[in-house]
């Protein structure tokens, strides 16, 4: 992965390590939001994400010295925030064993209704759409993208479960790759694209119920 | 009678939902990956379901644009000072 590459916040590092506070507010502004999103994810209330973002912030500090660049600081940040948050999260939920991936991995959840399609033994269309999707294709812009719907879907975001959240914030709203997805948050690649897949899934079909419902 | 069933490419519509995200990222193998472009040659609503996945990942990425947040930077320059000053 990219190891020939020279880490794009490289020279803010080295000015970091020298003490300068430009470089760290300017990683600050950088990175701030993106962990206080990822706490945001873990724990309930803003002003404990902004603990978990303060004593992040300190963890990168002392842990300067022996960050080896071998991971981008920018996953080694998001790295610590994740952890942070999780083992605050998991103190506040008191019930969550620390390694389990919880019901999020270990359940079958369909991406659609089952019943949306035909059984297996249709003899015609087999597991086919019964209920197919309505199109998207002639929705206006401003529709898809008015206000109330992005409301929507940053409410669907917020009412998936944490690890699912953590995965489509990095992967669709900051675009990251998912090898960058996969060693932040310590999951093997399959896992990653499993958190992925439910999460959009769950949020297409929230989308969905929220276009047919204002329709009508 | 003339009926027999029709599987596009020969993988089911309620398969191709949960194979959405392996083929968005390139990650199904190349058995796979023909399957699944097969069916969609073939299978207008699974077309359709692939855009609705895209545009969902797309409207994810705006509507986070809106919730800008930014830590208390006052609190963590201060925090900053007083660890550097600690060394």
């Amino acid at each position: 992965m990219g190891d020939v590459l020279i880490d794009p916040d490289h020279e803010l590092l080295e000015r970091l390590r020298a003490g300068d506070e430009d470089a760290f507010m300017t990683l600050v502004d950088r990175y701030g939001p993106l962990m206080l999103r990822i706490a945001l994810t873990h724990v309930r209330t803003r002003a404990v994400a902004e603990e978990v973002v303060q004593e992040s912030w300190l963890g990168v500090l002392q842990g300067l010295d022996r960050f080896e660049g071998r991971s981008s600081l920018k996953t080694w940040i998001l790295r610590i925030v994740a952890n942070r948050a999780r083992t605050r999260g998991e103190r506040e939920a008191r019930s969550v064993p620390l390694s389990s991936l919880g019901p999020d991995l270990t359940e079958d959840e369909p991406a659609v209704d089952p019943d949306r399609f035909f059984g297996a033994d249709h003899a015609r269309y087999p597991g086919g759409w019964s209920v197919p999707p309505h199109s998207w294709a002639r929705m206006p812009e401003e529709r898809l993208l008015a206000a109330e719907t992005l409301e929507q879907v940053r409410s669907a975001i917020a009412k998936l479960p944490a690890r699912q959240q953590e995965v489509i914030v990095l992967r669709d709203v900051e675009g990251w790759e998912p090898e960058e997805v996969s060693e932040a948050l310590d999951l093997t690649p399959g896992n990653q694209r499993v958190l992925l897949h439910r999460a959009r899934s769950k949020v297409r079909a929230d989308l969905e119920h929220y276009f047919e419902a204002s329709t009508q | 009678m003339n009926e027999f069933p029709i599987i596009p490419g020969g993988i089911s519509c309620r398969e191709v939902v949960e194979l959405v995200t392996a083929f968005l990222d390139g990650a199904l193998d190349r058995h796979d990956r023909a399957r699944m472009e097969a069916h969609l040659e073939l299978c207008p609503p699974c077309v359709e379901y692939v855009d609705q996945i895209r545009t969902t990942a797309r409207v994810a990425a705006v509507a986070a644009v809106d919730l800008e947040l930014h830590p208390d930077s006052a609190a963590l320059l201060g925090a900053f000072k007083e660890f550097r000053d600690s060394r």
